[in-house]
């Protein structure tokens, strides 16, 4: 285990993560419209990069598992998604929408450093596949903490001076 | 002389065929109210369409005080004359005899009537009181796309200013948000670059989800008249319907709903390999095309034919069309606005011209279409979710020059974030923080997608909901106060067309009852409010009309719309005028970016952009390194699969959309007779195939539902594309036995009791055209045909299925061909 290796299992574990995250917040946030459709769309994005990094690690003896098969609406979610109905009517669950951002602008912006150390790594050790596997996927994490932070510029004002 | 036409069997009525780059011939449109003739007219009063957003010039015949008629106006650049079905026909229901005349409030439950005082004095104290409790974020304004610049204008100033809410919003977010939004990405600044008389010179037109010939029906007879004659245009037309843009396409896609991204990039794809770009003018124009090349590299006609089911043939075929044209107009409307992927769909339509080089000259340019009448005057006034006169709320120096303006301080106008959009609006109403929604102009009951939702929001207890209407409209039923608006034809002001053309529309009745303009309504709320400038005098220092339209100017000078050049003297008697109109270009600007792009600078641009997937904002250090000179922006987007598919219990895809004869949620076409008798009821169009495999024939009653809810309508067997079902969104419950909504007595009957609440995160605008729906039998037609119209996309297959759409003696229209230029009345009936 070398740091590239680490730093893949990280990323790999970094983006897993993130995908639930956004697909919890999509639940959770059902009656918040934009929230619920684009955070789904952006798991699109981590489980893409979990493939990819998932590809990549064969090449550095890595044996790591794709996204997580989407499985259908279970109990869990169901729950999550009529509590946001039952909630729907109130104001405090702005605030936990704000909360929830912001943890998932912290998740993206982790996955983000590991994908600058990647490439670094990557140019340093002159591994063109790393420096590939980085140049591809930063971007899109970047754009998804453009997005959580859009969200959060949106929304706080009227959120945080209403409650 | 001319000919008397039926202008509801044919909506198009006679050619004046013309040739390639020739201009377009007059023909003097007059249609008067039986029993009378040219002779009885006392007054022809100035004005335009406030039913579509073509702006068709006519004048309102006037007699005894009353409207008889309408003629067009041969003058005008827009129309030379001629009147579509709504321009001839929906006059009448100005004269209904359900007009609201007097305003009415709430008291145990039900809506009285009372008098301008105690209503007023109810919106005032309310008002005060939630400035007081809960601050200027717990009032919101919803507007419309069919008042006047003036009274946008005068909203705007006094909600932002006024009040000091972020939230001002029009119903053109469902209409034309998208369109503004791809002239931002694509130029930096809202403005439509291209012009009617576009379709004159150009040798390719491509109609990309736009149903030209029922939305603007006047500018397809342009269309027509080029057909027939010298070198006509090929068209190309993308729309899973068969409308009549598809039967005379040299080439028709009608991809799965969805889809546009695939298509467009599929397109743009070829354009590159084939080797049509237009390097020079890409170098010099634009910045950004390596990235939109490696985007659309892997996007070949074959990977797109699989995600739109159309043959990769046919997309080879647009592409050759569009790679090889000497001149090439694009317009887009719904079919890409109301889409999934919206902004990113319209920014490639932007992105075809910009390789091609095909922009700011005559026959090559781009028209992203508005929906609505007034809706470049709701963009460009700020009441659409945009600073006015196209400010960038996150640039210090516009919103300095804005307060400067207005003599306010720049902290009194909230920019710290972007002006809340409509359906968040909704959704801050639904969670409690918004406690004030005044509504005007619109329908949001019937309009807005997921209706029991809306329902349940616009029916809250503490949600204080006022409604400026002209009549008791499904969500007027819903209101606390509903004021008594009058309409075009009954007060004066301007209202500019899709192509930036603006018209005067003068007074030519008096309103029914108490009911007043909407700029009065306006100026009266300001006065009672007593909003003040920094210096403590008046806010809103304008009484009438023509001093609103002066006040405008002022905050217009030096920017993209510039109404500088322009008066209500010089309107009046002429022709339309394209903005930007002022010392430089007196009469008029036909077409923008022929000469560079010219507001899309850093410190000039209305937005920094946005991300085209996911809404996020683009930084301004991040826009001024993408583009330090100010070019268009060639924006690339990749395909992803709408949020709804069919499937399981849900197998076809529904999309709504429009008819030729009706308007928005019919207040006025619906109450029209030769209108409404076009098309009475609300109808669902599904695919000879599929009407074959589930059993179904013409006429059949079906249930259609959504996990949203269900509609009832009868079934019209047309060349659809299979897999889909098509339902207008017109018809509501006002003429229905329940009035407001479904109930025991009345089946879902507006096509939003099925749509879903999902956005374009770029536009914000709603979608229409993708949920997942399945469709029942609830009875056998019996005989009975639908209420589709046989005329428009909507017509049966076989032809002869049904009786033909006409209107008889009573829908005859007056045509004259080469009429005076002083549009002399026609001859008598």
């Amino acid at each position: 285990m070398n740091g590239i290796t680490l730093t893949l299992r990280a990323l790999h574990h970094g983006e897993r993560s993130l995908a639930k995250q956004l697909s919890t917040a999509a639940e959770r946030h059902h009656t918040e419209h934009e929230v619920h459709h684009v955070a789904q769309d952006l798991v699109l994005w981590s489980n893409d990069h979990c493939r990819r990094v998932a590809e990549t690690g064969r090449h550095y003896e890595l044996d790591l598992d794709g996204p997580p098969e989407k499985s259908a609406p279970g109990l869990v979610s169901t729950l999550r998604e009529k509590s946001a109905e039952a909630v729907g009517r109130r104001p405090e669950p702005g605030l936990l929408l704000l909360h929830d951002l912001r943890e998932l602008h912290l998740a993206a912006a982790g996955n983000s450093l590991y994908w600058e150390m990647l490439a670094q790594a990557g140019q340093a050790a002159k591994d063109d596949r790393l420096v590939e596997l980085a140049s591809f996927c930063h971007p899109r994490t970047l754009r998804q903490m453009r997005w959580t932070n859009t969200l959060i510029k949106t929304l706080s004002p009227q959120i945080l001076t209403s409650v | 002389m001319g000919n008397w036409v039926d202008r509801i069997a044919e909506p198009w009525g006679g050619r004046t065929p013309y040739g390639r780059h020739q201009p377009w011939p007059a023909r003097l449109d007059t249609y008067l109210a039986e029993g009378v003739g040219p002779d009885d007219v006392e007054r022809w009063v100035q004005t335009a369409s406030i039913l579509h957003s073509d702006g068709d010039a006519m004048d309102i015949a006037v007699r005894d005080g009353a409207m008889v008629g309408v003629r067009g106006r041969v003058v005008d650049r827009v129309n030379r004359g001629r009147l579509g079905p709504k321009d001839a026909f929906g006059w009448q229901a100005n004269a209904s005899p359900d007009r609201l005349t007097r305003p009415l409030v709430r008291q145990g439950g039900r809506l009285v009537e009372t008098d301008w005082d105690t209503a007023m004095d109810l919106v005032v104290s309310r008002s005060r009181a939630l400035l007081q409790e809960r601050g200027p974020g717990s009032i919101g304004f919803y507007t419309s796309g069919q008042l006047f610049l003036e009274e946008y204008y005068t909203l705007a100033v006094l909600a932002r200013a006024g009040i000091g809410t972020n939230h001002l919003d029009g119903n053109t977010r469902l209409c034309t948000s998208t369109a503004a939004e791809a002239l931002k990405e694509s130029f930096g600044c809202d403005g439509q670059p291209g012009s009617y008389d576009d379709i004159d010179h150009a040798d390719v037109i491509a109609l990309f989800g736009h149903n030209i010939a029922e939305t603007q029906p006047v500018q397809w007879m342009r269309i027509l008249d080029r057909l027939d004659g010298s070198d006509p245009p090929c068209l190309i037309c993308v729309d899973p319907r068969p409308t009549q843009v598809a039967r005379r396409a040299a080439v028709h896609l009608a991809p799965r709903g969805g889809t546009n991204v695939a298509l467009l990039n599929a397109l743009l794809h070829e354009i590159i390999r084939t080797g049509r770009v237009d390097h020079e003018y890409v170098e010099a124009r634009t910045v950004g095309f390596e990235e939109l090349a490696k985007t659309v590299a892997p996007c070949t006609p074959e990977w797109a034919a699989d995600i739109c089911d159309v043959p990769a043939a046919k997309i080879r075929e647009a592409a050759e069309l569009l790679g090889t044209a000497d001149k090439f107009l694009s317009t887009a409307l719904q079919g890409v606005y109301q889409s999934h992927q919206a902004t990113a769909a319209a920014v490639q339509i932007n992105n075809l011209h910009l390789v091609r080089g095909m922009l700011g000259r005559p026959g090559a340019g781009v028209l992203q279409m508005n929906g609505q009448p007034t809706a470049q005057n709701t963009r460009e006034c700020g009441a659409n979710g945009d600073l006015p006169g196209f400010r960038n709320w996150e640039n210090e120096a516009h919103v300095a020059d804005l307060a400067k303006v207005w003599n306010v301080d720049p902290k009194s106008i909230p920019h710290y974030a972007p002006p809340t959009h409509a359906m968040q609006m909704f959704r801050y109403a639904e969670q409690g923080s918004l406690r004030m929604l005044w509504i005007s102009g619109t329908n949001p009951a019937v309009s807005l997608p997921e209706l029991s939702r809306i329902r349940s929001i616009l029916g809250q207890e503490r949600l204080f909901t006022v409604v400026q209407d002209l009549f008791l409209t499904e969500t007027a039923q819903l209101a606390d106060v509903v004021l008594p608006g009058a309409t075009w034809g009954e007060k004066t002001g301007t209202f500019t067309n899709a192509d930036r053309t603006v018209h005067l529309s003068d007074r030519a009745v008096e309103p029914p009852g108490e009911a007043k303009p909407d700029l009065d309504i306006f100026l009266d709320y300001a006065r009672r409010m007593d909003f003040r400038d920094k210096d403590g005098g008046p806010l809103v220092t304008w009484r009438d009309p023509e001093s609103a339209f002066e006040a405008w100017k002022r905050c217009s000078a030096g920017r993209p719309c510039d109404y500088t050049g322009l008066a209500y003297g010089k309107l009046r008697g002429a022709s339309g005028i394209q903005w930007p109109c002022n010392a430089q270009a007196p009469e008029g600007t036909d077409r923008l970016y022929g000469d560079g792009i010219a507001w899309a600078h850093p410190d000039a641009c209305e937005t920094y952009g946005k991300d085209l997937v996911t809404g996020a904002s683009v930084s301004v250090a991040e826009y001024r390194s993408l583009n330090p000179d100010g070019k268009a922006v060639l924006k690339a987007a990749e395909y992803l699969p709408p949020h709804e598919e069919p499937g399981g219990d849900h197998p076809f895809q529904l999309t709504t959309g429009r008819t030729l004869y009706h308007f928005h949620t019919r207040t006025k076409t619906g109450r029209t007779p030769q209108l409404n008798a076009a098309a009475p009821d609300v109808w669902v169009e599904i695919s000879a195939a599929d009407a074959a495999a589930e059993g179904l024939g013409e006429g059949d009653l079906v249930d259609v539902t959504t996990p949203r809810g269900s509609l009832r309508g009868r079934l019209r067997v047309t060349g659809i594309r299979p897999g889909l079902l098509f339902v207008p969104f017109h018809y509501g419950y006002w003429d229905a036995p329940s009035g407001c909504g479904p109930d025991a007595s009345t089946p879902g009957r507006a096509a939003n009791e099925t749509t879903i609440t999902d956005w374009d995160p770029v536009s914000k605008q709603p979608l229409f055209k993708t949920a997942a729906a399945a469709i029942a039998l609830v009875e056998r037609a019996d005989g009975r045909p639908s209420a589709a119209p046989t005329t428009t996309a909507s017509a049966p297959v076989p032809a002869l299925a049904v009786p033909a759409t006409e209107g008889g003696p009573a829908a005859h229209v007056l045509e004259v061909r080469e009429p005076d230029a002083d549009n002399s009345p026609g001859s008598a009936r």
